[in-house]
């Protein structure tokens, strides 16, 4: 198996808070993985250091994102925010919202040209949304808005995509559209980590599964570290979610 | 009133108007979306001190109060970057709210400036040129002179320029500055370039507003011109337009009527136009809102 991205003894520290406390870990490459933890994990934190979002104390990221690059940048990974970290009332349309993913690439005079704006209209092909793309973003329902945002990070043209919580107040027709979408993107070699709440779907959807709670609990493959024993050390109680996510252990296994 | 515009003073101070109108409300764009409109209160304020000090200042190195835009604009953007940057290290190392440090920090400046305003009118021997040091409070659009007007040219076209050649860095920034960071940009240094421009936007007004209502001509075209559309553009050109007519007319209002502090007009003037556009906006106005859900 290979790595995409490693941490090493990863801590952050947010003032007095620790959010994350000496992770190591690996996020496989060509998978689609799951960080899961409670509320204030440090699981968007963890996405966010490995971007260098955010100040380490101490550790490291290392990214091996493409072995023909003599130097990996964050930059070329395709980030997905939480869909509440921006004012949706901006004045901006659809096109471009997912123009934006094409600024890295651009200069700081440069504005997006043909090329850019062709490249964005066939990502929001991908997710079904050219016909929105002179609506402004406000006009959009939930679902719409993050198939934008995920249409941002395609234009990014990444081997690596993180999502923070993709699937939060998104219906659940759009949720299968995109589960299909990333699903394309990992028979196409690329690597997709995402922050996920809804553990009755974690063994449709995972490749691989990171339990987080401040510190590493347990980081491998879904059928064998997706367990019982490791949800309860993640989370601190048994509740029902939890003993119902066990029973489908004995489901037989996601897309292999 | 084509005869008072022929004449030279009022046409100077009209078409400095317009310019320091146009910038503020373009600029102010940025202010609004990046909900800095107290932020920009802060800065005004502030700005007395720096404005009063500076004066003072000239004095003391050439014996004469010196009022020229070319002096008092940089001791505003000194006293205005100084408050910005003495509240950002409080809120860091202390408990204190964001914007609790920023009231502490307007009423310091503000109050410092006042006093020193009120010591600099009341000294004797009298500090010569300090008649009119006043006006700052609340504006005075005829004491513009020419070489003010050259000082407010160029911070206009440095403003727009920086703006046509940036603008989709300085989007980015203001939208989502968190992916940006994601995409490898150095955020921090356009954060510092948002910050002047902020700065530039309120300082380049206070001559003709003052710096007790500058903020309402910074924010309040931008307020204004969000009604109408969707477009980041397309805003950008109507609050500059906006901020234009209302400071050309309320500094025109005022230097024919004498006695009418230009501040208080044009905040009148860009009062009336938020309302008009809150009220009547077809997509987002209180009226037709109304009506769309009635329907």
């Amino acid at each position: 198996m290979q790595t995409a991205i490693s941490t090493s003894q990863l801590t952050v520290t947010y003032g007095a808070n620790t959010a994350l406390w000496n992770v190591s870990t690996e996020i496989p490459q060509g998978k689609i993985s799951a960080i899961i933890g409670p509320n204030g994990a440090g699981k968007s934190t963890l996405l966010k250091a490995i971007l260098g979002m955010v100040p380490t104390l101490s550790g490291s990221v290392d990214l091996h994102l493409s072995p023909s690059q003599a130097v990996n940048h964050a930059s070329d990974i395709g980030y997905v925010p939480q869909r509440s970290s921006v004012d949706w009332d901006f004045p901006i349309t659809v096109l471009d919202l997912v123009l934006m993913g094409t600024y890295g690439r651009l200069r700081w005079f440069q504005r997006p040209g043909k090329r850019e704006k062709e490249a964005a209209m066939e990502c929001l092909k991908q997710v079904e949304m050219e016909d929105f793309c002179h609506r402004q973003i406000g006009q959009l329902s939930g679902g719409q808005q993050q198939r934008v945002f995920l249409a941002r990070a395609f234009v990014q043209q990444a081997s690596v995509y993180l999502l923070d919580e993709p699937f939060a107040g998104v219906d659940a027709k759009t949720e299968q559209m995109i589960i299909e979408i990333l699903q394309q993107l990992r028979e196409a070699g690329n690597t997709i980590t995402m922050v996920h709440h809804d553990l009755t779907t974690v063994q449709s959807y995972f490749d691989h599964v990171i339990l987080l709670n401040k510190q590493l609990v347990a980081s491998g493959p879904t059928s064998d570290t997706f367990t019982q024993e490791n949800l309860q050390e993640t989370y601190g109680i048994e509740s029902d979610l939890l003993r119902q996510s066990s029973k489908r252990d004995e489901l037989p296994g996601p897309q292999e | 009133m084509i005869e008072l515009l022929s004449d030279y003073t009022v046409r100077l101070v009209v078409i400095g108007s317009a310019l320091i109108g146009a910038t503020s409300g373009g600029l102010g764009c940025y202010a609004y979306l990046r909900r800095q409109s107290l932020v920009g209160d802060v800065i005004s304020h502030s700005s007395l001190l720096g404005i009063v000090a500076f004066f003072w200042l000239s004095h003391f190195l050439t014996g004469e109060g010196n009022k020229s835009l070319w002096v008092l604009i940089p001791g505003a953007i000194t006293a205005g970057l100084a408050a910005m940057l003495l509240t950002r290290s409080v809120t860091n190392r202390t408990k204190l709210k964001e914007d609790a440090g920023l009231g502490v920090m307007l009423a310091i400046f503000f109050g410092t400036g006042l006093m020193l305003l009120r010591w600099i009118q009341r000294s004797s021997p009298p500090i010569s040129g300090q008649a009119g040091l006043d006006d700052y409070l609340f504006g005075m659009a005829a004491a513009m002179t020419s070489s003010d007007l050259w000082m407010i040219c160029s911070l206009a076209l440095l403003s727009a320029i920086t703006v046509l050649f940036c603008w989709s860095r300085l989007k980015i920034l203001t939208f989502d500055e968190e992916y940006a960071a994601g995409l490898g940009l150095p955020t921090a240094r356009w954060e510092v370039l948002l910050l002047a421009l902020l700065v530039i936007g309120i300082v380049i007004g206070l001559q003709i507003v003052g710096v007790v209502l500058m903020v309402a001509m910074l924010i309040a075209p931008a307020s204004a011109a969000r009604q109408w559309t969707h477009s980041l553009g397309a805003m950008f050109c109507i609050a500059a337009g906006l901020g234009a007519t209302c400071a050309a007319s309320g500094a025109f209002l005022s230097s024919v009527q004498k006695g009418l502090p230009t501040g208080p007009v044009i905040v009148m003037f860009l009062t009336a136009v938020v309302i008009a556009s809150v009220l009547l906006s077809p997509s987002r106005g209180i009226l037709f809102g109304r009506q769309r859900l009635v329907s």
